[in-house]
């Protein structure tokens, strides 16, 4: 393979996916909690995708196209609630959102 | 023979310049992602990471794994993303003010301390193994391939993540009609 070996590529995953935490603790818009659990699925997306290069293997790329699905589905419900607290006017805070009463 | 080598390396050169640039433009979209205060800006940062992440997966021999990359996230789940923030309106979050810092303080240290764990495990399971990758063949990552793993080995997942992205649609329905029959 040119360029950088798949250690360089994992590095770079493992410090997305903590930005991304970084950013899930620290945030309190839901919406940039959600657009950080992106960056989260995007790191892990990139080290499943450098393991399937590295071992030549297709089946990482296959999880990976399935973490993108879940991806979508979860911003599909995550933008959903969102909506919904915007209905009712609520805070858009997460720690002011800490009742689960219907 | 001379001149081959020659043009290998120049090529290793331009493939290390490409990583250095999508990486570099990777981890700073990811750090404005988390750190704009207006969610519309971070929704734009969010779209030169998710096209710096597709170059890294181009150079990876991903290339379907990059075109979907572009199309679901860039083109379906950012728009989402920025017709939502549009529809709730311009609310910036407050600065930190009323929190104590710890909490701050505290995120840093478990964000840093998952990091420190992830570098950890992968290093210690798979350090042995990542000195050298094995040779792919030329249709690695095509579409073609992609397609017949996807409809030969992973028939199962492929069906679930429909059955997944429905759930998802129906829940998100009934989502955005709950509220309104329980306001009236």
């Amino acid at each position: 393979m040119n360029g950088p070996a798949t250690t360089w590529y994992l590095a770079l995953a493992a410090f997305l996916f903590g930005i991304g935490a970084l950013g899930v603790l620290v945030r309190r818009n839901p919406l940039i909690v959600l657009l950080s659990l992106e960056l989260m699925l995007n790191g892990g997306n990139l080290a499943l995708i450098a393991f399937s290069r590295h071992f030549a293997n297709g089946s990482g790329q296959i999880f990976g196209l399935a973490v993108m699905a879940v991806a979508a589905a979860e911003v599909c419900v995550g933008l959903g609630l969102v909506v919904a607290i915007n209905r009712r006017n609520l805070a858009l805070d997460v720690d002011r959102l800490s009742e689960l009463r219907g | 023979m001379n001149s081959l080598v020659l043009a290998s390396t120049a090529g290793n050169i331009v493939v290390w310049i490409v990583w250095i640039v999508a990486g570099f433009a990777c981890l700073a979209s990811a750090v404005a992602v988390i750190s704009f205060s207006n969610p519309f800006y971070s929704a734009l940062a969010l779209i030169g990471n998710l096209a710096s992440l597709a170059v890294l997966y181009l150079l990876l021999s991903a290339e379907f794994v990059a075109a979907a990359q572009v199309l679901v996230y860039a083109g379906a789940v950012v728009v989402m993303f920025l017709f939502v923030i549009a529809y709730v309106g311009p609310r910036r979050e407050e600065p930190w003010s009323g929190g104590p810092s710890w909490k701050a303080l505290g995120a840093v240290l478990a964000a840093g301390a998952l990091l420190v764990e992830i570098v950890l495990a992968v290093s210690l399971a798979a350090g042995g193994s990542l000195g050298h990758d094995h040779t792919a063949g030329a249709n690695f990552g095509s579409p073609a391939y992609i397609g017949q793993l996807f409809l030969t080995d992973h028939l199962l997942a492929f069906e679930i993540t429909s059955i997944v992205l429905l759930i998802a649609a129906v829940g998100g329905v009934i989502l955005g009609s709950h509220t309104k029959k329980a306001a009236a």
